[in-house]
């Protein structure tokens, strides 16, 4: 199956280290490149050879199920060489910084590397000592960039655009990632964003990144289109930010009866994984009227073909 | 040692509350024997060799209050060498020095080797500080009377807070019996804790962990909560915030105190950590405009006494990497004095008041005989072209750790020549 590409358009940068780098016509960009994907990944041939002889290296530093395997299968899919560097094993857990592994991978001469770390910016240190693209797969708090291109493609796939509608973020937002990603990216593409959060996780001055701002959850879901639910990232929690889970699930968790809040054909959806019972009803998540979530799975594997395409070198 | 004698200078001893044009005469041991406008040709005999300053500044010799010098336990950042001689070339003679050495500075035995290593190897008068708590541990006093009476000029924990409040309130206790000065670093240590830059846009959109103004403001006010009841020696050693510089200035109505700011606080802000500079991670951290704004306003209205480098060399190893496992701190004793007259190019603060906050203020302080050019009184002094634009060049810093928080900045005003007890050690 030959995919067309539409070589008048190029992509303003070299690297895709946050959606806060890109432009709208890169977001467009990416997102139509995606789209051509979609069709492909349901097919029974879903191999090509647009990134025949290329090397693409993924640098997990961070355990992930879905991105790792989703990056992977992108890689295969476009022809490319893929390499999943397992951290664990590698000298780096022996004392090597980040840059020294950037030096060793660049002498190999990859054509892009896809990294996670556990430390915001670390994407950013690696793309200047390296000469290929890097992709970042998610740098601490910071941005997890095709986690929010995935979701605007499922939104815009569900409601066929994204100005103008209203979409809920809900959760731990201090610790994530894709919050800040989506935050930029939804509003960049003209949604208006509530955010709702315990201010124990709220992040300081989020106000000024032109998003309402809500602790309690029943006014901040009022009307919306969309709602976004966040995993409560107990392992980024150093001390103390809430009482009890079954707290948290009282106030902040999604169930069907906060969701009549929203607007009556509101989708759910979810980065995952999932902490069901403690962010998010479980019948709610299963539920196939409501809930995307599977179609937010289905849809990173074409736009992180397309990110793949678009950035490799 | 030969008489020598400047003439044509515009000489600024705020100690002195001389600031005019005239001459100084150092005499054979290296002592200031004649100073100010009474100093000229007329009164020089002709056969004396007399060197024609054409209008430079004459400062005394800086006394920087906050300095971290490897010596000993990290020598490969940092020697009392390699110190002498970046801080000379930034025309200051006098240093505190901090004890979060290893081993630490916390006891009489430690403090004989440092003194005995300092007078060996260094060409510039080193003060030295010990720990406020043993081990740096914030639990047990270290013996502030012992330490003092072999030359310990006053006492911190370096980088760390003294979190306890009962023993905080012991050790303002037996301050006040010793007339021992306690040297704080303001931060709620909780607070702050895996903090890394202000807490606020900029962290909220890096992703980094923030420092909230509070975790400052906190310790401030609890410390001069206990001052207004236990009369002490007390000095906060750097402070960071608007909200410090207000609650500062409305308690030194009520009880005396000083306190310190950093020239990296003074000139720069959050904006500049950029994408990840690690260098700009600092402790207090830059915060916003507002808050530098502030600071200057609190060094302008006397809310502040003194400008520090806070000279923190760090190799590069420990600066290339992320921003969370980076170091903190920057090198900077040799353009302390040039960053500062920044502030009085851009017309921001009077010549004067940075002067003072970097000579007679800290001297005054740490009760020493020094930032002067009284008569009698060791000549230290340097020789500043106040205009001579100059760039921070990486590889040009003479300090071992090349850690500088303004690479490549320009800057307007250079150390043309540094005399330490009349003896020319530095000369551009």
């Amino acid at each position: 199956m030959a995919i067309k590409s539409n070589k008048a358009v190029k992509i303003s940068q070299k690297h895709l280290l946050g959606i806060q780098d890109l432009s709208i016509s890169d977001v467009n960009f990416i997102l139509n490149e995606a789209k051509q994907f979609i069709k492909l990944n349901k097919s029974k041939n879903k191999k090509l050879d647009t990134l025949k002889g290329k090397t693409q290296i993924n640098l997990f530093f961070e355990p992930s199920t879905r991105t790792q395997s989703s990056f992977e299968l992108a890689g295969k899919r476009l022809g490319a060489d893929v390499m999943s560097m397992n951290i664990v094993n590698s000298a780096i857990k022996k004392g090597e910084t980040l840059i020294d592994t950037a030096m060793t991978l660049n002498a190999m001469h990859p054509d892009l590397i896809v990294i996670r770390h556990q430390d915001s910016g670390a994407c950013n240190l690696l793309s200047q000592k390296v000469n290929c693209s890097v992709i970042n797969a998610g740098d601490g708090r910071r941005e997890h960039p095709t986690q929010a291109l995935l979701d605007a493609l499922t939104i815009i796939e569900k409601k066929e655009k994204i100005q103008g509608l209203k979409i809920a973020i809900c959760g731990d937002i201090l610790h994530s990632r894709v919050a800040r990603s989506n935050i930029y990216l939804l509003t960049m593409l003209g949604a208006e964003v509530n955010i709702i959060s315990p201010t124990n996780l709220m992040p300081e001055d989020i106000e000024k990144f032109g998003v309402n701002k809500f602790s309690d959850m029943k006014k901040g879901l009022k009307d919306c289109d969309i709602v976004m639910m966040l995993r409560l990232q107990n392992e980024r929690m150093t001390s103390s930010f809430l009482s009890s889970n079954r707290e948290y699930y009282e106030y902040y968790g999604l169930t069907p009866d906060k969701l009549t809040y929203a607007k009556d054909d509101a989708l759910i959806m979810h980065p995952g994984p999932m902490n069901r019972g403690i962010e998010i009803d479980t019948n709610l998540a299963d539920d196939i009227n409501r809930s995307v979530i599977r179609e937010q799975v289905e849809l990173g594997v074409a736009v992180r073909m397309a990110c793949l395409k678009i950035f490799c070198t | 040692m030969k008489k020598q004698y400047f003439l044509n200078a515009n000489i600024i001893d705020t100690h002195n509350s001389l600031n005019e044009v005239g001459g100084l005469i150092v005499d054979d041991n290296g002592l200031v024997e004649a100073i100010g406008k009474k100093v000229n040709k007329n009164n020089i005999p002709s056969r004396e060799k007399v060197i024609d300053l054409k209008g430079k500044y004459i400062f005394p010799g800086i006394v920087d209050m906050r300095v971290f010098v490897g010596e000993p336990g990290y020598e490969y950042k940092e020697n009392f060498r390699t110190l002498s001689n970046a801080a000379l070339s930034g025309g200051v003679t006098s240093v505190v020095t901090m004890p979060n050495t290893d081993p630490i500075i916390d006891n009489v035995s430690i403090v004989d080797f440092l003194k005995r290593r300092g007078r060996d190897k260094s060409k510039i008068n080193i003060f030295p500080t010990a720990s406020l708590t043993k081990n740096l541990e914030g639990s047990n006093m270290t013996e502030f009377g012992l330490l003092q009476k072999k030359g310990i000029i006053a006492f911190t924990d370096g980088l760390k807070t003294i979190q306890n409040t009962r023993l905080m309130s012991r050790i303002m206790k037996s301050a006040h019996d010793l007339n021992s000065l306690i040297l704080q670093h303001a931060e709620d240590l909780e607070l702050s804790k895996k903090g890394m830059i202000n807490d606020g846009i900029i962290s909220t959109k890096l992703g980094l962990q923030g420092i909230p103004d509070l975790a400052e403001l906190i310790i401030i006010e609890r410390d001069l909560t206990l001052l207004e009841s236990i009369k002490c020696r007390y000095h906060i050693s750097q402070i960071s915030s608007k909200k410090s510089v207000e609650i500062i200035n409305e308690r030194k109505q009520k009880v005396k105190f000083t306190c310190g700011v950093s020239i990296n606080n003074l000139s720069l802000n959050e904006n500049d950590i950029g994408d990840f500079r690690t260098f700009l991670k600092l402790s207090p951290p830059l915060r916003t405009e507002e808050d530098r704004t502030s600071l200057v306003d609190g060094l302008n209205n006397k809310t502040i006494d003194v400008i520090v480098s806070d000279h923190k060399p760090e190799d590069e190893e420990q600066k290339r990497l992320t921003f969370a496992q980076a170091a903190t701190g920057s090198s900077g004793i040799e353009t302390l004095l040039s960053l500062s007259l920044e502030l009085y190019h851009n017309g921001s603060v009077k010549l004067e008041t940075i002067i003072q906050a970097l000579t007679s203020n800290p001297a005054k302080i740490l009760k020493i005989n020094k930032g002067n050019l009284t008569i009698g009184n060791d000549a230290d002094f340097c020789i500043v072209d106040i205009n001579k634009p100059w760039i921070v060049k990486k590889e040009e810093l003479i300090s071992k750790s090349k850690n500088t928080s303004i690479e490549n900045k320009k800057l307007q005003g250079k150390v043309t020549n540094t005399f330490v007890k009349g003896v020319e050690l530095f000369k551009l």
